[in-house]
């Protein structure tokens, strides 16, 4: 993104969304806010996005894997957290298996499950981006690599029943660090953690985007080639990028499955993997808080439209993909964006159009 | 070696799963190699087959209304690939990463009508008896729908190639496929070629959606279980060579047939994709790579 479209809106955005969600327990009911702070999780997946496509313009269709990843390892403790000591978690037992695997036991110990909910997708990250990105595969064979990745880790999970929960997945958690997590005390206490995970992503992102690092993701989304000419390897960028991008979508899994008390297949796999695009893609890829409002929108629709009419939702997501994509690639963000300066001509618009006016009228 | 037979009949299963794959990649890889995108929605193309077929044999009872059904799901398949190729993907040509995005839109809607008019649970086709036979050799046996399916691929991959190296569309695709630019500057109408190409193309997925159908219930997601695979049928073959699909899609086919033998399918699927990870570090470019002093490939 250039100088010039850094609008008000990009520049005050977050600065209304953070008062917003400041505001929030004092506005709404409880279940909305229980909500909100679910898809605030979520969107903390989805600002990584934004570092990773609007940025770096790689598309992954397999963020879900790394979501699901931060999801797990937080539930795994969860579950075990819950139990006097010997016992085995429920479906465990239902499935035949008389002892814990040995990849659960150090789950046990609070401080490295929330460790795992940042190692684990980085290190996975980190390895499989630097495997493809290093023999310069990029675009959409990349994307469809990634959907891949999704599409085999929603099937392990699932075939790995006495494991990983099989399809129900890890749910039924009863305590959360010792505190009852149904208690309206940890409900809030979670949601102000989810906000201020939020809001450090966003400013982290923010800080990245501002870097010469950012300034190198977008060189390299725009001409690759050049970049090399100039001297640059890419491959570390993009790795960093995806490693970042995917510690963020971990600590949003790991922070949905709190607030969510569920963590399955079915929210991880190829299907969910690329809904996240789409929240991004609503909200604008290039912009921060665009994504995030995109976000709370999707999520809020998707509650309200799928609760009354089912059938309808997958007709309007459908649509969504296509209007959005076709007719406003820049998102909500950039009809706002387009919108404000429509208001408020800046100095730097003018300074854009002064010049053409000026050669038409020397023009004989 | 008692083993053997074993192996031998996962071989035929590679080789089996390999002429779906073919079918269900070939469009993916015609349309790539000619514009750059992907068709997310081409899996629904195969469902739509299937459905296509059902309905066939409905109406045309006996045992050669498979022989109507296939020409009947090809223009079928073809004639919705034309309407998507002018409405959303012609528009995104210059985004393939969005045009990834906008059929997958289409393929969300597909499913769901699926799921409206026909219901999700799926419908059967009852294969012609004399497909319901097996044939022995060597301690193996084959079922004939099995056998069909590979003879349906092969006749395809002969046709497509006879079309494209003997035709005049062929001449045009070919051309068009080395340089666009320098073919439109001859005059070669290149947006008639891509229109064609794709509907040939999802023409080719409907046909493999009745084979599909020989095999089992057609659901609305028929189309998601065959599709990911041809992705990677698609990436592993190298940009839109025919051959290259060929091989690629047998390669895939008998890593996931032979793979079963040690472990479950779900961990196969994970093989199959280790293995074209693997593969891309020694070929990037794809089994067959085309050489072209061009920059961006």
């Amino acid at each position: 993104m250039d100088a010039e479209s850094k609008s008000a809106a990009s520049r005050y955005g977050w600065i209304v969304l953070a008062a917003l969600a400041a505001a929030a327990p004092w506005i709404v009911s409880p279940y909305e806010l229980s909500l909100l702070g679910r898809f605030l999780a979520m969107a903390i997946l989805a600002i990584g996005l934004v570092l990773l496509w609007g940025e770096a313009g790689i598309l992954s269709l397999g963020q879900g894997v790394f979501f699901g990843l931060g999801g797990y390892a937080i539930a795994m403790h969860l579950k075990l957290a819950a139990l006097s000591p010997g016992d085995l978690p429920d479906f465990m037992t239902w499935s035949g298996r008389d002892t814990l695997p040995w990849w659960w036991v150090p789950f046990e110990n609070p401080v490295f499950a929330i460790l795992a909910v940042f190692a684990v997708p980085g290190v996975i990250a980190a390895l499989f981006s630097w495997l493809v990105f290093r023999r310069r595969v990029v675009g959409v064979y990349f994307a469809l690599i990634t959907q891949a990745l999704a599409l085999c880790f929603a099937t392990l999970l699932i075939s790995q029943q006495p494991s990983t929960g099989g399809f129900n997945g890890l749910t039924d958690f009863q305590t959360l660090f010792g505190a009852d997590l149904a208690s309206p005390g940890a409900i809030l206490t979670l949601y102000w953690v989810t906000v201020a995970a939020a809001a450090l992503s966003y400013l982290g992102v923010r800080w990245l985007m501002g870097s010469r690092f950012g300034t190198l993701l977008r060189a390299t989304r725009d001409g690759e080639n050049r970049v090399r000419f100039l001297g640059h390897d890419t491959a570390p960028y993009k790795v960093v990028a995806f490693t970042a991008a995917a510690v963020l979508a971990g600590v949003g899994g790991a922070l949905f499955t709190m607030h969510a008390g569920v963590i399955s297949p079915a929210l991880v796999g190829v299907v969910p993997s690329i809904e996240m695009v789409i929240w991004v893609a609503v909200g604008g890829r290039n912009s921060l808080w665009g994504a995030v409002a995109g976000t709370l929108l999707v999520n809020f629709a998707k509650d309200e439209i799928s609760s009354a009419l089912p059938d309808l939702w997958l007709y309007a997501l459908g649509l969504v993909f296509i209007v959005v994509v076709t007719l406003m690639p820049r998102g909500v963000a950039g009809v706002v964006e387009d919108a404000l300066r429509r208001i408020r001509p800046k100095a730097g618009a003018k300074g854009m159009i002064e010049p053409t006016a000026a050669k038409a009228g020397s023009a004989p | 070696m008692t083993e053997l037979p074993l192996v031998l009949g996962q071989v035929f299963n590679g080789f089996s799963v390999a002429s779906l794959f073919v079918l269900a990649a070939l469009g993916l890889a015609l349309s790539f190699g000619l514009m750059r995108v992907i068709n997310m929605a081409h899996g629904e193309m195969l469902m739509l087959g299937g459905y296509l077929a059902y309905l066939t044999f409905l109406v045309v009872p006996g045992p050669l209304a498979i022989f109507v059904a296939m020409p009947v799901a090809f223009v079928g398949a073809a004639l919705v690939g034309a309407l998507l190729e002018t409405t959303v993907i012609h528009r995104l040509a210059e985004r393939p990463l969005d045009t990834l995005l906008a059929t997958w839109g289409v393929s969300l809607i597909m499913q769901q009508a699926a799921r409206n008019i026909f219901g999700a649970i799926g419908v059967g086709v009852t294969a012609p008896t004399w497909l319901n036979e097996t044939v022995s050799l060597g301690g193996v046996t084959f079922p004939a729908t099995r056998l069909f399916i590979l003879l349906v691929a092969v006749l395809v991959l002969l046709a497509l190639s006879l079309v494209i190296a003997r035709t005049r569309i062929g001449l045009l695709v070919r051309a068009v496929n080395q340089d666009r630019e320098m073919a439109a500057a001859t005059g070669i109408d290149v947006r008639r070629v891509d229109l064609t190409v794709f509907c040939l193309g999802t023409g080719i997925a409907g046909l493999a959606g009745v084979v599909l159908a020989l095999l089992g219930p057609v659901t609305p997601n028929v189309g998601q279980s065959y599709i990911v695979p041809a992705f990677l049928v698609v990436i592993l073959g190298g940009l839109g060579s025919l051959v290259g699909t060929t091989i690629a899609a047998v390669l895939t086919g008998l890593v996931s047939a032979l793979s079963q033998i040690f472990v479950d399918v779900s961990f196969s699927q994970v093989l199959v994709l280790l293995f074209v990870i693997v593969f891309l570090q020694f070929r990037p470019q794809g089994v067959v790579a085309v050489r072209s002093r061009a920059l961006e490939g």
